[in-house]
Formats: structure tokens, C-alpha cells, sequence
């Protein structure tokens, strides 16, 4: 069997992987869903392994997320929480990574506020470093989970329609979804008003729908993202319920079509707002096997930053493999 | 301090001066601190200093519309002194510096010290430029008279764009009193607010907020009207938009009394240079896309951009050290301003040698009514000397700037200049007398005062 390649030193994003390797991450996550349904829930993978997870930004659900995943792998994990000023921040990360260094930490998972962050911070440390969310960038382990979810529940990802709805400007899910999703295959479109949408993002291979109801009459998938209500004081759109009232995933707009719309939402959600509660908690909601799914996708990462093998990875949650 | 002038006669070299259409191999005698004739084989005065220049090009000074010195308030990224040796050792005889200090230029006292510390400096001419509004906060305008009265040249709020149409008008109209131009830093902070980068596709796919070329053009086009309507000289800096170059020269043919500079990093750059978030391509207007490029260097070429400035923004390495979008906007320039025009603009074709030695030197002293620009007999003797050929490599470590944040560690220039002079006085030497050969030699880290 032909090794399949590695991941590299470090999961900064999406754009530079290729379809072999996203796959790579995908397939590793499986055999790891299985450890999460044990009672004891840990192997030995990552043991003697540190883990720092660096948030700049707080993030309770992407941070808690990993934290399992490098205790369900036996990593040493400590948690970093800082917020400050932006200048504060540019401040904190040079000399963060040059104490990072200092103390010969294996892996480190950074969120951050500005783009590039995860970047800035990979070519100043020889620790493995996962892009947990930066600025406006990129969230690449977010866009695995919901392509494993994705794929969990239609078998594939070639050629399936993928719709990112809402506030795509500002939004770091989108990116890394466009990259993942459109190197394995899949259709993506986004749709949000014009406000909320960057200049030029038909050049990064994505339609464009102006319009919620054409979007959900194309789509087989919805991916719904959170209106960042802190944007909101630029007015970017007039108002949350004007937002809602024509862009708003409702039961009515995704029951118009004639076949099952799947809904996902990397969370947390403004309900009433992108996404109406009985459309978020109802049939075609998949929103908490993302949650779920994140665990396994991160999980895999882990595992494949430690140099892994995903043919291994079987083996590896026995405990066998290290 | 700088050394005294001396008796110089500059033999055989390619005698480049546009303001007297001329552009030939001569020999250029400068006698107490002017140049004193211009002729085929000057008999050297006794006790004469005799350079030969053969295969170098001789032109007057190079002048620098616009640079940031960083003194007061910002000497660890540079200072007046350093700034002014990074000039001259970049063939500039003379700057403008802009008065976004800290505290800024915007009072006569303020623009005193720039004078003062200039000619402490004893390198490159310094001219302070002052503030248009007290603290350039853009409510009222700073005592003009009084700042041109204690050496200031132009005013402009550079840093900060003057947001309020009024006070710019005020400003175009104020200004004509004293016979000195408005420069305008031309941008809409609503448009731009957020920004790091040229907006558009490579913006998008790095996650960065973009700056709209629309942010620079709506103020170039309100400032445009403005100066038509009042008659005030308004000078545009750093143009580095299509819209931008398109409107000042419609602008120029209908009369309007406009110049306008262009920066070595927007003729040579493209947003592409942003790719994996390299904080020293970060600039303001950002680096802009190619058809914006290409109108600049067009621009230059036929004269609607007037002039080269470097609009040299010097940054403590610390600084630029940080995540993109946290990086202060700004690059070093001086020291490679004339090799980047020499390699990308007269090496492409764009521009001549003679149409070149006008946007860095003739063209800028007509914009700003400075002396220099010119090698006319009785003229101050502002020279610089440059070997078009000279091939070198841009390394950061040894520039003479304070602060390292060049877009172009690394580039493979062809054309440097070998000595700057000033009032007759050599404030830059890259040659040993009579010895042109050392043209080729690498430098010494620190310029041999002459």
C-alpha cells in the first residue's frame, strides 16, 4: 500500500493542501469517531506529546473541540487565553513564539484575530502549528468537519452542491470550505448581500446567489454562518430582522424544495437571525454531527502532524500504533 | 559635518539636464558651491579636485518630493541625519520631509528644528514640509506664513488624508498667499477604514480587508475640483491608481494647476508581492493591481505623473515584525529609488535617461519651487553622479536608514548612484578621485564624506 503523504509541519490552511491530503485527514478521522463512543475514551497516540492551544481570540467551542481531541490522544495540554488590543496582540505573538520555542512545546494551536496569524507564527517555530481560525482567513479543521459530515451523510463529495450562506466577507469557515470543497470536487456557491461579500471571490471558483431562495432551489447542502452581530455596527445590512426576513434560512424556505436540503452551521448560531430554530433543531439539521465530527476530524490532524500514517490510523486507536 | 566646497571639475562624463535640453559627453566645473560652466575639456583650475567620469552619467541633483525622517518623536526608526546620509547615498541632494512627526510639524518652531537638524546633517538637503491643520488632526489650518517663512516648502497632512472639502479648500486658497503647493495624501479613511491591502481577489484569498482603488480616486477627483476652483497648486502623492492617473491627466489638459509623484514600490509592485503575508509589502495606497501599474508607469512616461518620490517610511524591525494586519503601513526607499527606476522603468523602455534625471530631479524642483533641478551656470551646485550600468544587490544590512523595511531585499538592480554633491560639497562617494573603476566595488557601510 502506497503511504499516503503527510500533512507537513503544519495545517495552516486549506488553499495549499491538496486532494490526497485532505482526503488523508478525512479517512484518518473515521477509524477516530469510534474512540469518542468508548467508555474510556483515550489512546496512547500523542503520548509525552505537548500540546499548547494558543487562543487570542476566545473561542469556548473550537478550543474545547481540540482540548478533547489531544486528551483523547494522551497529549500533554496547556491552555493559553489572552485578549488584548490589536497591537497588544502583534506584541504578544512574536514574543509568545519565541517562548513557545523556548520551552520545546511539540504542538501549538493558534486563534487569532488577524489573517495570517497561524502563518506568522509556523515559520518562526519548529513545532507543528494548527490554524485553529485566523482573522479572516482561513478555519481549515471547521471545513474538514463539515466535509466529513457532508460525506458522511451523502456518500461523497464530487459533485455535490454546496451553498455557503451569510457574512462570507468576514467569515474564515467560507475560505477554508471553498479550498477544501472545491479541490475535492464538490459545487460551491455562496450567497449573502452584497455587503458581506469580498471583492472578487467569484475568482476563488464559486457562484454567486444574490438571492436566498435560488441558492436553496440549487443547493443540496446549506452551510448557514453566524451574522457576526459585532459587524453589524458598520451596517453592513440595515437591520438583524430585514437580514432575516430576506436572507434568513427558515422551515418555509428550505421546505419549498422538493428533496432533503442538509443544514449545517459551525456555530454558534443567532437564532431567528441566519437560521430560524425549527430549521436549526429540525429533520435536515446535521449541525451537531459537526460537533461531533469535530472531535474526530481534529483528532486526525493531530495524529497526522505527529507523523501519522492514515493507513495506520486503525491500528493507531487500538493503541497500537505511535 | 559636511566639508567645505571645493573647486571640482567633473570630466567626461554624460552630461544629462533636461532644463537646458541637454545630453552629452562635457566636462562640468563647480566653483564656490554653483556650478560654473558646462564645456568640452575644461582646462582644470589650479588646485582643482579632477574626477573622471567617463561612462557615468552626470545630472543635476536628484530631489525627493517626498520621505518620512521620523525626528521628533520616532528616532529609532530614523532621524534627520540618518535619513539625510540614506539620501545622498541614494544620489538625493535634497527631501521634503513630511510633518507627520511626533510631535507633528505644524508650527514655525517645528519646522526651525527640521531646518536646523538638516544642516547639522551636512548631507542631503532636508526642507521641512509643514502640517495643513494644527496636530493634523484636519480642523484648522496650521500658520502657514509664518512655518514658509521659517523654511517650510509645501504643507500637506501626509499620514492623515484632510478629510473636510472645506479646510482643503481653505488650504489651496491660504497657500497661493505664499507661493507654495498643497500636497495631498488622497485618501477616503470611510472607504479605506479596516484596510491592509489592494482590495480584489488576492485580498480575499489571504483573508485581508481590502483598500478600494475608489478610496484614493474620490479625493484625487474632490481635490482635482478643488483646485480648479480655487487655483491653489495641488500636489498629489503617491498616485498609484488607473482612475488616479487617468483623472490628473485630464485634469492637467483642462489646466488645472496639478502635479502629482509616483513611488518606485507602486511602478514596480503588484498586491501579488502581498502573497504569504509579507508585512514589508505593506503600504499606503497598497500595492494595486496590474493595469494600475501599468497607468503609473505610463503615467510617467508621458509626464502626467511629474515626478519619482519614495515616500521613504522608515519601521523598526519590531514593527513590521507582527501579523499583516497589525504591521504599520510603510517602506524604506531612498537608497534604492534610483536603481528601481533606472532598472524598471529605463531598462523596460518606459523611460529615457534625460526623461528620467526630469522626474527625480527637475521635474520635483519645478512642483515645489526648489533650487536644484538644474545645471544651469550660477545654479547650486546639486549634482549626482550614477553609473547606469552598475550592476548590485539590494541587502538590507547594508543600507545607511536607520530602519531595514525595504520591499526589496534581494533584488538585482542595474544602476546606483556613485557620488551626490551638494552646494559643491561631495556628501556621497562612491569613487575614488580619477579611479571610476572602483564604480563597480562594493560599498562601505558608511558614506567617505568627500
Amino acid at each position: 500500500m502506497l503511504a499516503a503523504p503527510a500533512l507537513g509541519k503544519d495545517l495552516v490552511g486549506l488553499e495549499r493542501l491538496s486532494a490526497e491530503q485532505i482526503r488523508a485527514v478525512l479517512d484518518t478521522a473515521e477509524p477516530f469517531k469510534e474512540i469518542s463512543e468508548r467508555r474510556i475514551k483515550k489512546v496512547p497516540v500523542l503520548r509525552g506529546k505537548t500540546i499548547v492551544n494558543l487562543f487570542f481570540e476566545p473561542s469556548t467551542r473550537t478550543r474545547i473541540s481540540f482540548e478533547f481531541a489531544e486528551k483523547r490522544l494522551s497529549a500533554d495540554t496547556v491552555n493559553i487565553v489572552t485578549v488584548g488590543s490589536s497591537v497588544a496582540k502583534g506584541e504578544t505573538l512574536v514574543d509568545t513564539a519565541r517562548n513557545l520555542e523556548a520551552m520545546r512545546i511539540d504542538m501549538v494551536v493558534i486563534r487569532h484575530s488577524a489573517s495570517g496569524a497561524a502563518e506568522f507564527l509556523a515559520q518562526r517555530i519548529p513545532s507543528n502549528v494548527v490554524n485553529a481560525g485566523d482573522g479572516r482567513h482561513e478555519h481549515p479543521t471547521q471545513a474538514l468537519l463539515d466535509m466529513l459530515t457532508i460525506r458522511d451523510h451523502l456518500g461523497r463529495l464530487e459533485s455535490v452542491r454546496v451553498c455557503i450562506v451569510g457574512d462570507i466577507l468576514h467569515s474564515r469557515v467560507a475560505r477554508s470550505n471553498i479550498w477544501g470543497l472545491t479541490r475535492l470536487g464538490a459545487e460551491v456557491a455562496v450567497c449573502a448581500p452584497r455587503t458581506l461579500l469580498p471583492a472578487g471571490i467569484e475568482e476563488l471558483g464559486v457562484r454567486v446567489f444574490p438571492r436566498i431562495e435560488a441558492a436553496c432551489e440549487w443547493a443540496d447542502v446549506l452551510n448557514v454562518l453566524r451574522l457576526q452581530l459585532e459587524r453589524m455596527q458598520g451596517g453592513y445590512v440595515p437591520t438583524l430582522r430585514e437580514y432575516n426576513r430576506v436572507f434568513g434560512v427558515t422551515r418555509e424556505r428550505i421546505e419549498r424544495v422538493p428533496r432533503r436540503l442538509l443544514i449545517l452551521h459551525p456555530g454558534p448560531m443567532n437564532r431567528g437571525v441566519e437560521i430560524d430554530s425549527d430549521v436549526a433543531d429540525g429533520p435536515h439539521s446535521l449541525i451537531l454531527d459537526q460537533v461531533t465530527n469535530g472531535v474526530a476530524v481534529r483528532m486526525a490532524v493531530l495524529y497526522l502532524l505527529a507523523g501519522g500514517a492514515p493507513e495506520k490510523a486503525e491500528a493507531a486507536k487500538h493503541g497500537a500504533a505511535e | 559635518m559636511a566639508p567645505p566646497s571645493r573647486t571640482v571639475l567633473l570630466r567626461g562624463g554624460r552630461v544629462i539636464d533636461p532644463s537646458q535640453d541637454l545630453d552629452r559627453q562635457a566636462d562640468v566645473l563647480l566653483a564656490d558651491g554653483k556650478v560654473a560652466r558646462i564645456a568640452d575639456n575644461i582646462t582644470p583650475p589650479e588646485g582643482a579636485e579632477v574626477r573622471q567620469l567617463r561612462g557615468l552619467v552626470v545630472c543635476p541633483g536628484l530631489i525627493d518630493l517626498h520621505v518620512h525622517l521620523r525626528e521628533p518623536g520616532g528616532e529609532h526608526k530614523e532621524t534627520i541625519a540618518s535619513g539625510a546620509r540614506a539620501a545622498a547615498a541614494g544620489g538625493f541632494a535634497a527631501v521634503c520631509a513630511m510633518p507627520n512627526t511626533d510631535p507633528p510639524v505644524d508650527d514655525p518652531a517645528a519646522v526651525g528644528f527640521v531646518v536646523a537638524e538638516g544642516v547639522r546633517a551636512g548631507a542631503a538637503r532636508v526642507y521641512p514640509v509643514g502640517a495643513i491643520s494644527v496636530g493634523q488632526k484636519g480642523e484648522h489650518l496650521t500658520e502657514v506664513g509664518e512655518m514658509v517663512d521659517a523654511g517650510a516648502i509645501a504643507i500637506s497632512d501626509d499620514g492623515y488624508p484632510v478629510a473636510d472639502a472645506g479646510l482643503m479648500r481653505l488650504a489651496l486658497e491660504y497657500a497661493q498667499t505664499f507661493g507654495i503647493p498643497v500636497a495631498s495624501h488622497c485618501e477616503d479613511r470611510s472607504l479605506s477604514r479596516g484596510g491592509a491591502m489592494n482590495e480584489g481577489a488576492v485580498a480575499t484569498r489571504l483573508g485581508i480587508l481590502g483598500i478600494p482603488a475608489a478610496a484614493e480616486d474620490v479625493v484625487i477627483a474632490r481635490d482635482l475640483l478643488l483646485a480648479e476652483l480655487t487655483g491653489g497648486r495641488l500636489h498629489i502623492q503617491h498616485v498609484s491608481t488607473r482612475r488616479g492617473v487617468e483623472m490628473i491627466r485630464e485634469a492637467k489638459r483642462r489646466g488645472v494647476p496639478v502635479t502629482a509623484e509616483a513611488t518606485p514600490h507602486h511602478f514596480a509592485l503588484t498586491e501579488d508581492a502581498v502573497e504569504g503575508y509579507r508585512t514589508e509589502m505593506k503600504v499606503n495606497p497598497p500595492l494595486r493591481a496590474a493595469a494600475d501599474v501599468a497607468a503609473v508607469r505610463e503615467g510617467l512616461a508621458d509626464g502626467t505623473l511629474d515626478a519619482i518620490a519614495t515616500d521613504h517610511a522608515p519601521h523598526h524591525y519590531d514593527e513590521k515584525e507582527q501579523a499583516f494586519d497589525d504591521a504599520p503601513f510603510g517602506v524604506i526607499g531612498l537608497e534604492t529609488a534610483l536603481g528601481l527606476a533606472l532598472t524598471e522603468l529605463v531598462g523596460k523602455g518606459i523611460l529615457t535617461l534625460p526623461q528620467l534625471v526630469d522626474r527625480m530631479s527637475c521635474a520635483p524642483a519645478r512642483a515645489f519651487r526648489l533650487s536644484g533641478g538644474t545645471l544651469r551656470a550660477g545654479a547650486p551646485a546639486d549634482l549626482t553622479v550614477f553609473d547606469p550600468a552598475a550592476e548590485w544587490t539590494v541587502v538590507p544590512e547594508q543600507l545607511l536608514s536607520r530602519s531595514r523595511n525595504t520591499a526589496f531585499a534581494g533584488w538585482k538592480l542595474r544602476g546606483r548612484a556613485l557620488v551626490t554633491i551638494v552646494d559643491g560639497r561631495v556628501i556621497w562617494d562612491q569613487l575614488s578621485a580619477g579611479a571610476a573603476e572602483e564604480a563597480h566595488a562594493p560599498r562601505s557601510p558608511r558614506a567617505r564624506a568627500g
